[in-house]
């Protein structure tokens, strides 16, 4: 039960990722990876959101594998994140490649945290 | 590594005259051109779906396997994205610039199934969470560490992949 839980939720996460990553690239002309840099952004506010409701008792252990492990998990990657990054060094735009690294971070770590707050106001 | 070689007249033959498309992805995730043209995404999103449901089925394997304790490093997740990241170097390697394959292999393996292993929202919620239990070194240690290993495996494995496929096709 629980490995459907997480299969559910991984085939929306992935073609989540796949279809936002057109849509985004499609309506900006850069090299610059937005499409992955707001899957993940994304992705890490929800399952920062997720885990403090789990923590407070708000959400099961089941939501957890479906959106946490599952769609979130599925959602965001690391590996195209990085092979976006080695591509962009590779492409002679160290800059940009920088600037992916360090702005997914952030915005990925400050989106945890926003995340996790959000539930604490809500459910703490 | 790399001996002198004769140096002919005759121009030497390229290893691999590669069909490359013309927009040739630069990401994993590059959308995949409808062949026939007019004919929809749905067998790319197909694959992708299948590709996900098996890599997030391979990371909750690993942490059932290797489950990290509350406040301990998480080597579980950081081991998956770093092996994610290998294979995608090798993987993109040899289907941009070695063989030619299917349309939809790059979007099931590539897109799916190690997007769906990876994972950046628990690597970011995992920092967090070390941070607001009070082990903001253990936190900044795996942040640092994932990160360095993660672009390291990447540039290692496609580097390695590029290396061996021309000493092969020489």
């Amino acid at each position: 039960m629980n490995w459907l839980l997480v299969v559910a939720g991984a085939v929306v996460g992935a073609p989540l990722r796949y279809l936002t990553d057109r849509a985004v690239q499609a309506r900006h002309d850069t090299v610059f990876p937005w499409g992955t840099f707001a899957v993940n952004v994304f992705g890490c506010l929800v399952l920062g959101v997720l885990t403090g409701a789990v923590s407070y008792g708000a959400a099961s252990h089941s939501v957890q594998l479906l959106v946490g492990t599952g769609l979130c998990g599925a959602l965001t990657t690391y590996s195209t994140f990085s092979y976006e990054t080695l591509r962009l060094t590779g492409d002679g735009a160290r800059f940009l490649a920088a600037a992916n690294v360090v702005a997914s971070v952030a915005a990925g770590l400050g989106a945890a945290f926003l995340g996790a707050a959000l539930a604490q106001a809500v459910w703490a | 590594m790399t001996a002198p070689r004769e140096q002919t007249t005759e121009p030497v033959p390229e290893p691999v005259p590669l069909p490359v498309p013309a927009d040739e992805p630069c990401s994993p995730d590059a959308p995949v051109p409808p062949r026939p043209p007019g004919q929809g995404q749905a067998p790319v999103v197909a694959a992708v779906a299948a590709g996900g449901a098996i890599g997030a089925s391979a990371r909750y394997g690993a942490g059932l396997l290797w489950p990290t304790a509350t406040g301990a490093f998480p080597w579980t997740t950081l081991t998956v994205n770093v092996v994610g990241c290998a294979v995608i170097g090798v993987l993109m390697v040899l289907i941009t610039e070695t063989w030619s394959v299917h349309r939809l292999v790059r979007p099931f393996f590539g897109t799916g199934v190690l997007g769906g292993f990876t994972t950046f929202s628990t690597y970011a919620v995992d920092v967090q969470q070390l941070v607001q239990h009070g082990h903001a070194r253990t936190a900044l240690a795996y942040l640092a560490s994932t990160l360095l290993a993660a672009l390291f495996a990447v540039w290692l494995a496609a580097a390695a992949t590029r290396a061996l496929m021309a000493g092969r096709a020489r």
